[in-house]
């Protein structure tokens, strides 16, 4: 019994420090796996890039014409477009944390992973952390789209990185929430079938493509409060110039919020999944 | 409780209504391998679930190395491998890429998980596949892989469910000598399978499952030996030929052989003797059977011995009795 003894004695010593970093640390491990699973089946890259890129050029190109007239005097569709394809991606993007974690649940792994000494909360990070590398890469490219396509930044390189950054923050939360919803219907089809009813109010009852204004009144005090048009438009700030401190505080809140709620939620649902 | 590396004490385990687990009890003696017999659907995988920390057990309690599984689970988790019926595996990893993953997610140190991981890949011969994506194995492969893994930490319990379900005989030959070296290093396994062959090749001892309960606790060979070590299923064509050969034998024998359709089955545990005495009396009465099997006895029919019943209806195959409207069908 001394190996026992030695392992309740590293057990104890180390639980506090690890009880920090053992999250981290364990996340990045399933990070890592998920990423070279991305790399290996480039077809998961290829088809979360292709959806935003038909977005971007259907909305610039149908709706332009629609569009443009009610917009602020002065604005160009195309720059009012991008912060808002730009959310778009993230949130599409998010279902894929859904799916990812139903298709675990699906094989074996998870079984493995539960009966393996790490963080209880490592295999939903490291699932999140994940998609949020992808993101970084979707958002960068979306970005060069929308370059060739006459989009301009208004407001200085630095407040457009931290547009970037607010757009990257609201998709990992995003993430969160699709984090349950993998875990609780466990199989990837059920998972991108739940995902869409969820998300297409979010994305298109907002000012992602379109300014709320033109929306009917009870659609607008929805569509005005929620999380994507929150982002949108302090994105939209940040890219446009004016006064953004209330808007990017207001879609911090969001994520915050999100994370706050959805991270509990998914770990308790992996601690009692069978 | 000595020297018991696992010891488990009215286990039960309920999902809704169903009964999985209805009160076990076992104690593995520390360096043995010790083995879980029973048919699909007994409960064996969810014995092991709960051991490993999976699943919550709804009553009684299990202790590995001292430690209890519910209130202790993260340092069990530190004193286990498990290896699946299912192998857990990454399919877009390498299996080298898998093996470091699992390094990384036990905490081996650092510098030894590169090591650990090309060492492992040695010992079960994936050293070729090594850098190739797990999903162009084979599943026999695929299966090494998961055994290897389950192997990283180098855990000194190690659960294996079902580990040679599925493997062509060779690779099974080749894992029980695998099974039996870890043993020999001072590894307790604890070992599922449906295979009473299996359980005998390797088991020190082993309890057999039904519907959740045990209803054997022996050594494999004691099990073998309670009904005899041999089978003989003699298909005698068709069903008059079979009831007077029936007949014949319960007379000679003292005791009716146990009937299928036109399958007569006995057992014994001097094959030989007994099938000489059978075919010489048949003959004698110009019933010669159509066919005759002579095998080792399996777990269906220790659990015939053991509970009256077999672990599902089966017919045999050779006198094609596989119509559904064999004598005796429910309706």
């Amino acid at each position: 019994m001394t190996a026992t003894a030695a392992v309740t004695a590293t057990t104890t010593a180390g639980r506090l420090g690890t009880r920090i970093t053992a999250p981290v640390r364990d996340g990045l491990a399933v990070a890592w796996r998920n990423l070279i699973a991305l790399r290996r089946v480039p077809r998961l890259l290829v088809f979360s890039t292709i959806q935003p890129l038909v977005f971007v050029l259907m909305f610039r190109y149908v709706f332009g014409g629609v569009v443009g007239p009610a917009l602020p005097p002065g604005v160009g569709y195309v720059d009012f477009l991008i912060p808002g394809i730009f959310v778009q991606t993230a949130v599409f993007g998010s279902m894929n944390t859904a799916i990812g974690l139903a298709t675990d649940m699906q094989t074996g792994l998870m079984e493995r992973f539960r009966s393996l000494p790490m963080a209880r909360s490592a295999v939903l990070s490291g699932r999140t952390t994940a998609d949020l590398a992808r993101n970084v890469f979707v958002v960068a490219l979306m970005t060069a789209v929308g370059f060739a396509l006459g989009f301009r930044i208004h407001a200085g390189v630095p407040a457009f990185l931290g547009g970037v950054l607010l757009v990257l923050a609201f998709g990992f939360a995003m993430s969160w929430i699709f984090a349950v919803v993998g875990m609780a219907v466990g199989d990837p089809e059920t998972a991108q079938a739940a995902a869409f009813p969820v998300l297409a109010p979010l994305v298109f009852a907002s000012s992602a493509f379109v300014p709320v204004s033109t929306m009917p009144g009870w659609l607008q005090t929805f569509a005005e409060h929620q999380p994507v048009s929150k982002t949108a438009e302090a994105v939209r700030v940040l890219v446009l110039g004016g006064p953004a401190t209330t808007a990017v505080w207001e879609a911090l809140a969001w994520d915050a919020g999100i994370v706050a709620v959805f991270a509990p939620l998914g770990v308790w649902l992996y601690r009692r999944a069978v | 409780m000595g020297q018991a590396a696992i010891s488990v004490v009215g286990l039960s385990k309920r999902f809704g209504a169903v009964t999985a687990l209805d009160g076990i009890d076992f104690d593995v003696p520390a360096g043995s391998i010790f083995g879980l017999l029973g048919p699909n659907g007994a409960g064996k995988t969810t014995a092991i679930r709960i051991l490993t920390t999976i699943l919550r057990p709804s009553g009684g309690r299990a202790v590995v190395l001292g430690h209890d599984v519910v209130r202790e689970a993260a340092t069990v988790r530190r004193l286990i491998g498990l290896a699946g019926q299912y192998a857990a595996v990454d399919p877009n990893l390498t299996g080298r890429e898998n093996l470091r993953l699992i390094g990384r997610l036990t905490q081996l140190p650092r510098p030894r998980i590169r090591p650990r991981a090309a060492e492992l890949l040695d010992r079960f011969d994936l050293a070729d596949v090594g850098d190739r994506p797990v999903r162009t194995y084979s599943g026999g492969l695929r299966r090494r892989l998961d055994i290897a893994a389950a192997l990283v930490p180098d855990p000194p319990v190690l659960f294996l469910d079902e580990p040679t379900t599925g493997l062509d005989p060779h690779s099974r030959t080749a894992l029980w000598d695998l099974i039996r070296e870890l043993v020999r290093d001072g590894t307790t396994v604890l070992l599922t399978t449906q295979y009473l062959e299996e359980a005998d090749r390797l088991a020190g001892r082993v309890v057999v499952v039904n519907e959740g309960r045990i209803i054997a606790d022996d050594t494999p060979a004691a099990l073998k030996t309670r009904l005899g070590n041999t089978v003989i299923e003699l298909g005698m064509g068709d069903e008059t030929r079979a009831s007077q050969a029936a007949g014949l034998l319960t007379e000679r024998l003292g005791e009716p052989p146990e009937r299928e359709g036109v399958l007569l089955r006995l057992a014994s545990r001097d094959g030989s003797r007994l099938l000489l005495d059978v075919l010489h009396s048949l003959e004698s009465s110009r019933l010669v059977p159509h066919t005759v099997t002579v095998r080792e006895s399996s777990l269906d029919d220790v659990f015939l011995a053991l509970t009256g019943h077999r672990t599902q209806p089966v017919r045999s195959a050779q006198d094609g009795a596989d119509s559904p409207a064999t004598p005796g069908g429910t309706p």
